[in-house]
C-alpha cells in the first residue's frame, strides 16, 4: 500500500511528462519511469513473474528498441509546439478528460469487495501456477503468439531491409572519381579544410576561416549543419585576431564589409539561428 | 488492500496515453503513448487477477506483453521505412490518403 | 319506382358439359384460330384465302352454335345450363378464375346472333372489301372481333367476360381505324378506344369489388351468394357495371364515340351495331340480373340512362345527312330502348334481349343496305346526293324497306313486336318512362322515314359521273337473309316463347299492370309512329331536298347536327380542364418534384462536400473520433447499467 501511494504520483507525473516532453528521448526516459513503477506494482500484487517480464521485456528490450530508433531518426529532433490540426489539441484534451472522468467514476462506483488474494493460486509458486495455465488452458493462444512473434520478426526485416541497386564503390573507384571531378570541374583535389582554427572551442563544430575572414563551409560536417549544432564564428574572436596582427592591417573581405555575415546575425551561413532552427 | 486504487490509477494512465496519442505528432512518441495505454490495461488485468484470486488475469497481461513486443517491432520498422523515404517522423506528414 | 324486387334472382348452376356440348370451346376457338392464322401469317401471304378462311371459321361456329341450340332445346328445362372449364386460367391463393364457359338460354341466343349475323357480315364483306389491298387483314380483325365477342358472352365468370370485353375493345379499335391513312379514321379509333377505357374502369372495378365482396368472380358463385350481400355494395356494383355498359353500348354520357366510329368500313359498322360490341352492355346488365335485382337505385339509373339515350340518339338521327351517322343515331336510340328495358328488372330483361335480337337483324340489314347504296354511289355517304335510287338498286331497296318497316315498328315486322313490348313494360312501370319510349318511337319513325325518302325517292341528286348499279350477289344474298329475319324475327315472341325460354336465367316476368288494355296502347303506339312518318313526308318527301345542307336552321337542328353538343361538352368539361390539369402537373413535376429530387441530390452533394473535409488524412483526427466513439459506448453502458 505504501508502495502504491508513493509510486502512483510519480507514475502519473511521469506519464504527464510524456505529454509535454519536447524531446523524444525525454519521453522515452519518462516512459521507463512509468514502466518500472508498474513493475513494482505488479510485485505488490503477487505477480513476481510479470514484474520480471515487465523489466526485462518492456524496460529492457522494448524501450531500448525505441531508443535505437530514436538515434537513427535523430536524437535531437524535437517536436514543434505549434498544432497543425485546428481544434485537435482542445478536442483531444476535452474528450480525453471526459473519458478519464467517466472511467474513474465508473471504477470508483464498482464495489469490488474484499480481494480474494492469490495466496491459494500461488500456493505452488507464481511461476508454476502461470505455467500450469499457459500450457493447459491457453496453450493454443500461446502457440499462436509464437507464430505472431516469428511473423513480426520477419516483417520487421522485410520492412527495414533495403536492396542495394548499385555496386559498392571501392577505394580505387573513389580516387578515380576524385581525379575526374578535378579534371572536369576543378574540384579541390586535396583533403577538406579542418575546422576550428581558433582552437577556442570544441573545434569540430566551429568552421574554419578563410584568409579573407569568411567561414569555410566545407570545414564542418554537413550532418552537423543539418542538425543545426554548428557554432557561429564569434565576431570578437575575429576582431581580437585582427588586433594582434603585426601590420595592424584590418583583414579585407566581408567580415565587416558584408552585413550578412557580420551584421546583426554574426553567424556563419548554415549555423543555427537563436531560436534553434536552421536558417538555411 | 482494495483493488480500486489500482484500477483508478490504471484508468488515469490509460487516459493520459489516449491524450498523448491524440496530441503528439512524433510517431515514436505516439507509439510510446500506445505502450503506456497497453501497460495501463495490464495493471488493470493484474489487479483483477488478485481480486478474483486466479491467475488468468496475469496470463492475459503476459499475452499483452508478447503482442506488444511484436507490435513494437513491426511498428518501429514501419516508422523507420517512412522516415527513410520522407525524412520525417511526424504522423501528420503521412496524410496523403484523404479527400 | 314501383319495381317489384324479386325475392331472389335465379341462381346459375350449370351442369358439366357432356356430349355435343363438349364442342363449346370450339365456337370460340374457330374464329380465334382464323384471326391468329391470318394476322400472324400477314396480309400478303394470306390474301389469297383469308376471306374464305374468315367466312369458314365463323360459319363453322354458327353451325356448332345451331347444333348446340337444337340440343339445348331438346333438353329438359331444368337442365339447360351447361358449364365447361377449358383450363385453369388463374389460380393464385384464394383467387380462382378458370377459363370457364357457360352455355345457357341467354348465351345460346347470343351465340346464334353473333355467329349468324356475323357470318352474313363476313360474306357481305367478301364483296364489299374486294378492292381493298388489305382485305386479308380485315378478315383477321373481323374474326378477332367475333372471337372476342363470343368469349364475352360465353365466359362463366367476370374475368373471362372482361377478357372478351377488352378483346372487343381492341378489335373495334383496329377496325374503326382500319383505314388508318385517313386522319379522321385514326382519330375516331382512338376516341372509341379512350371512351371505352372509361367504361372499362367500371368493369375492372366491378370485377374487383365482386371478388372483394363474394370471394369469387364466377356468375354461379355470385348469384348463389347475392342474397347475402348488403344493399350498398350491390348499388355500387350495379353502378360500376352500368358505367361499363355505358362505355361499350355508347349510352349517355359515354356515347360520343359511336358516331365517329362510322369512319370504319361499313361492314364494321354493321358488326359493331348489330351483332357485337354495343350489345355487350345490354348483355352485361341482363347477365348481372342477380345484382340489379337487389338494388333499386342502380336499376333506376339504368332506366334513366336508357331513356335519355333513346331520345338523344333519336334526335341526333333526325339531323344527320350522312346515312351511316343517321343509322348510328338510331342504333344509339335502340340500344337505349334495350337498356331501359333491362333496367326494368324481370319485367324487361326478356324484352331487352328480344329487342336486341330483332335489332341485330334489322340493323345489320339497314347497315349492309346502306353499304350497298354507298357501293353503288362510289362511297358517297351524303344522303343529299342520293334520291330516286329505288329503281337503280331494287334488291337493296326492297331489303332496306323491310328493315325500315321493322325498325319503326310496323306490324308484322320484327321491330313492332319487340319495341311494343318494351313500351308496354315501360308504361307498366312509370308513366314518364313510358312517354319517353312513346316519343322515341315517333321520332324513330320520323328520321327513318327521312332516310328512306332522301335515299330512294324524290328526284335524282347524284354527283356527276355516278352510275348506280346493284351490288353483286355476295352482298345482296346476306341482305335478303337479313331482310327475311327482320320480317320474321317477331315469331320469337309468339306464345311468349322467348320470355319462358329466358325465365330460368333472368327470372319470371311479373304480371303487367296497365290501366288500359294492351291493345289500346299498341294502337296508340302505331298512331304515334304513323304521325312520325307523316311528318317526315310533309317536311322531306313533299319538298325538293337541297343538295347542300341549309345553313339557316333552328337551334334544335344545329344542336342535333352537333351531336347535341356531346363532343363540345366532353371537350369543354373534360378535355380542357384535363389539359390544364396535366399542364399543372407538368409544372408541378418540373418545379416541385424535380426541384425536390434535384434539391435532395444537391443538398446531399453539398453535405458530402462538407463531410468529405472530415477525411483529413490525419491519423490523429481519426483517433480522436475513435476515442469519442469509445466515450459514447462507455456512457451508453453506464446509462444502461444505471437504468
Amino acid at each position: 500500500m505504501v508502495a502504491f501511494w508513493i509510486l502512483s504520483p510519480i507514475m502519473v507525473l511521469a506519464a504527464l511528462g510524456l505529454l509535454f516532453a519536447r524531446k523524444a528521448v525525454h519521453a522515452a526516459l519518462l516512459l521507463a519511469v512509468v514502466m518500472i513503477g508498474l513493475s513494482v506494482l505488479y510485485l505488490v500484487q503477487d505477480a513476481p513473474f510479470l514484474f520480471t517480464v515487465q523489466i526485462i521485456v518492456y524496460t529492457g528490450a522494448i524501450l531500448m528498441l525505441f531508443l535505437f530508433v530514436l538515434m537513427l531518426v535523430g536524437v535531437d529532433a524535437s517536436d514543434s509546439i505549434v498544432e497543425t490540426i485546428r481544434g485537435q489539441r482542445l478536442m483531444a484534451v476535452g474528450v480525453g478528460l471526459l473519458f478519464g472522468v467517466v472511467l474513474v467514476v465508473l471504477v470508483g462506483q464498482v464495489a469490488l469487495g474484499t480481494p480474494t488474494g492469490l495466496a491459494q493460486a500461488n500456493a505452488d509458486g507464481n511461476l508454476p501456477g502461470l505455467a500450469q495455465l499457459l500450457f493447459s488452458k491457453y496453450v493454443f493462444a500461446f502457440e499462436a503468439t509464437s507464430a505472431l512473434l516469428i511473423t513480426a520478426a520477419v516483417g520487421a526485416m522485410v520492412l527495414a531491409h533495403r536492396e542495394r541497386i548499385t555496386p559498392k564503390l571501392t577505394q580505387a573507384d573513389r580516387a578515380a572519381q576524385r581525379m575526374r571531378d578535378y579534371a572536369e570541374k576543378g574540384t579541390h583535389l586535396g583533403p577538406l579544410p579542418s575546422p576550428g582554427v581558433f582552437a577556442r572551442h570544441n573545434a569540430v563544430d566551429t568552421p574554419a576561416l578563410l584568409p579573407d575572414g569568411t567561414p569555410a563551409q566545407t570545414s564542418v560536417s554537413r550532418i552537423l549543419m543539418t542538425h543545426g549544432t554548428v557554432k557561429p564564428a564569434p565576431r570578437h574572436d575575429i576582431e581580437q585576431l585582427t588586433a594582434t596582427m603585426d601590420d595592424g592591417a584590418r583583414p579585407r573581405g566581408p567580415i565587416d564589409g558584408d552585413p550578412t555575415v557580420h551584421g546583426e546575425t554574426e553567424n556563419v551561413d548554415g549555423a543555427p539561428t537563436p531560436d534553434g532552427r536552421s536558417s538555411s | 488492500m482494495s483493488g480500486s486504487p489500482f484500477l483508478v490509477l490504471s484508468a488515469i494512465l490509460f487516459t493520459i496515453g489516449c491524450v498523448g496519442v491524440l496530441t503528439r505528432r512524433n510517431a515514436i512518441v505516439v507509439f510510446m503513448c500506445v505502450e503506456l495505454m497497453l501497460n495501463a490495461s495490464n495493471l488493470a488485468l493484474v489487479t483483477f487477477a488478485r481480486v478474483n484470486g486466479n491467475l488468468d488475469g496475469q496470463v492475459a497481461a503476459f499475452f499483452v506483453m508478447v503482442v506488444a513486443a511484436a507490435e513494437v517491432v513491426v511498428g518501429l520498422a514501419i516508422i523507420m521505412t517512412i522516415f527513410r523515404t520522407r525524412r520525417s517522423a511526424s504522423v501528420d506528414d503521412a496524410s496523403l490518403l484523404k479527400y | 319506382m314501383s319495381i317489384p324486387l324479386a325475392a331472389s334472382a335465379p341462381v346459375i348452376d350449370p351442369s358439366p358439359a357432356s356430349g355435343v356440348f363438349n364442342l363449346l370451346w370450339v365456337v370460340i376457338a374457330l374464329p380465334a384460330l382464323g384471326a391468329a392464322l391470318i394476322l400472324l401469317l400477314g396480309n400478303r401471304r394470306t390474301s389469297g384465302f383469308a376471306h374464305l378462311l374468315g367466312c369458314a371459321t365463323v360459319l363453322g361456329s354458327f353451325v356448332i352454335s345451331l347444333v348446340l341450340f337444337v340440343t339445348l332445346l331438346g333438353r329438359d328445362e331444368s337442365d339447360r345450363q351447361v358449364g365447361q372449364v377449358v383450363y385453369n386460367w388463374v389460380d393464385a391463393g384464394s383467387f380462382h378464375a378458370p377459363f370457364g364457359l357457360l352455355y345457357d338460354q341467354l348465351s345460346a341466343l347470343f351465340l346464334l346472333l353473333i355467329t349468324g349475323v356475323g357470318s352474313l357480315i363476313h360474306i357481305y364483306s367478301v364483296g364489299y372489301m374486294e378492292h381493298d389491298a388489305r382485305r386479308a387483314r380485315f378478315f383477321g380483325y373481323l374474326n378477332l372481333f367475333v372471337a372476342a365477342m363470343l368469349t364475352l358472352v360465353l365466359g362463366d365468370n367476370y374475368l373471362v367476360l372482361f377478357l372478351g370485353w377488352e378483346g372487343v375493345g381492341l378489335a373495334s379499335y383496329l377496325l374503326i381505324g382500319f383505314w388508318q391513312h385517313k386522319p379522321s379514321a385514326a382519330v375516331a379509333a382512338k376516341k372509341a378506344f379512350v371512351v371505352n377505357r372509361v367504361g372499362d374502369i367500371g368493369m375492372a372495378l366491378g370485377t374487383m369489388l365482386f371478388f372483394a365482396t363474394f370471394g369469387t368472380v364466377s356468375f354461379a358463385g355470385i348469384s348463389a351468394a347475392a342474397d347475402r350481400a348488403d344493399d350498398l355494395t350491390m348499388t355500387f356494383l350495379g353502378l360500376l357495371l352500368l358505367l361499363a355498359a355505358c362505355g361499350k353500348s355508347a349510352q349517355v354520357p359515354l356515347q360520343s364515340w359511336l358516331l365517329d366510329a362510322m369512319e370504319g368500313p361499313t361492314p364494321v359498322s354493321a358488326l359493331i351495331h348489330a351483332a357485337t360490341m354495343v350489345t355487350a352492355g345490354v348483355y352485361l346488365v341482363v347477365r348481372s340480373n342477380f345484382v340489379f335485382d337487389h338494388t333499386e337505385l342502380a336499376q333506376t339509373a339504368v332506366v334513366v340512362v336508357g331513356a335519355v339515350t333513346l331520345l338523344w340518339g333519336a334526335i341526333i338521327g333526325c339531323a344527320k345527312d350522312d346515312i351511316k351517322k343517321a343509322l348510328a343515331g338510331s342504333t344509339m336510340s335502340q340500344i337505349g330502348y334495350m337498356m331501359l328495358a333491362a333496367g326494368l328488372g324481370p319485367a324487361g330483361y326478356a324484352f331487352a334481349i328480344f329487342h336486341l335480337l330483332t335489332h341485330g337483324f334489322f340493323k345489320a340489314n339497314l347497315f349492309l343496305g346502306a353499304g350497298s347504296v354507298m357501293h353503288a354511289m362510289d362511297d358517297d355517304v351524303d344522303m343529299r346526293h342520293y334520291g330516286a335510287l329505288s329503281k337503280a338498286v331494287p334488291v337493296t331497296f326492297l331489303t332496306f324497306a323491310i328493315g325500315y318497316l321493322a325498325i319503326i315498328g310496323i306490324p308484322p315486322f320484327a321491330g313492332f313486336w319487340s319495341k311494343d313490348k318494351i313500351i308496354e313494360a315501360a308504361f307498366g312501370d312509370n308513366l314518364v318512362v313510358g312517354l319517353a319510349t312513346l316519343v322515341g318511337a315517333g321520332i324513330t319513325a320520323f328520321y327513318m322515314s327521312r332516310v328512306m325518302l332522301m335515299t330512294y325517292f324524290g328526284r335524282k341528286r347524284w354527283e356527276e359521273g355516278v352510275h348506280p348499279h346493284e351490288s353483286p350477289k355476295v352482298m345482296t344474298i346476306p341482305l335478303m337473309v337479313l331482310a327475311a329475319l327482320s320480317a320474321l324475327g317477331g315469331l320469337l315472341i309468339f306464345g311468349d316463347w322467348i320470355v319462358d325460354w329466358l325465365a330460368p336465367v333472368v327470372g319470371p316476368e311479373p304480371e303487367l299492370h296497365l290501366g288500359v288494355p294492351t291493345i289500346v296502347l299498341t294502337l296508340v303506339v302505331l298512331v304515334v309512329v304513323l304521325v312520325g312518318v307523316a311528318v317526315a313526308w310533309l317536311t322531306v318527301g313533299r319538298h325538293e331536298v337541297p343538295r347542300t345542307a341549309p345553313a339557316k336552321v333552328s337551334f334544335a337542328t344545329r344542336a342535333a347536327r352537333a351531336d347535341l353538343y356531346g363532343d363540345a361538352f366532353n371537350e369543354g368539361v373534360l378535355m380542357r380542364p384535363g389539359d390544364r390539369f396535366v399542364e399543372g402537373l407538368v409544372v408541378f413535376d418540373d418545379r416541385g418534384v424535380d426541384a425536390f429530387v434535384d434539391g435532395t441530390a444537391s443538398s446531399f452533394r453539398g453535405m458530402s462536400g462538407t463531410f468529405r473535409r472530415l477525411q483529413t488524412g490525419y491519423v490523429r483526427s481519426y483517433a480522436l473520433s475513435l476515442l469519442g466513439g469509445a466515450v459514447l459506448v462507455v456512457l451508453a453502458l453506464l446509462a444502461v447499467n444505471i437504468a
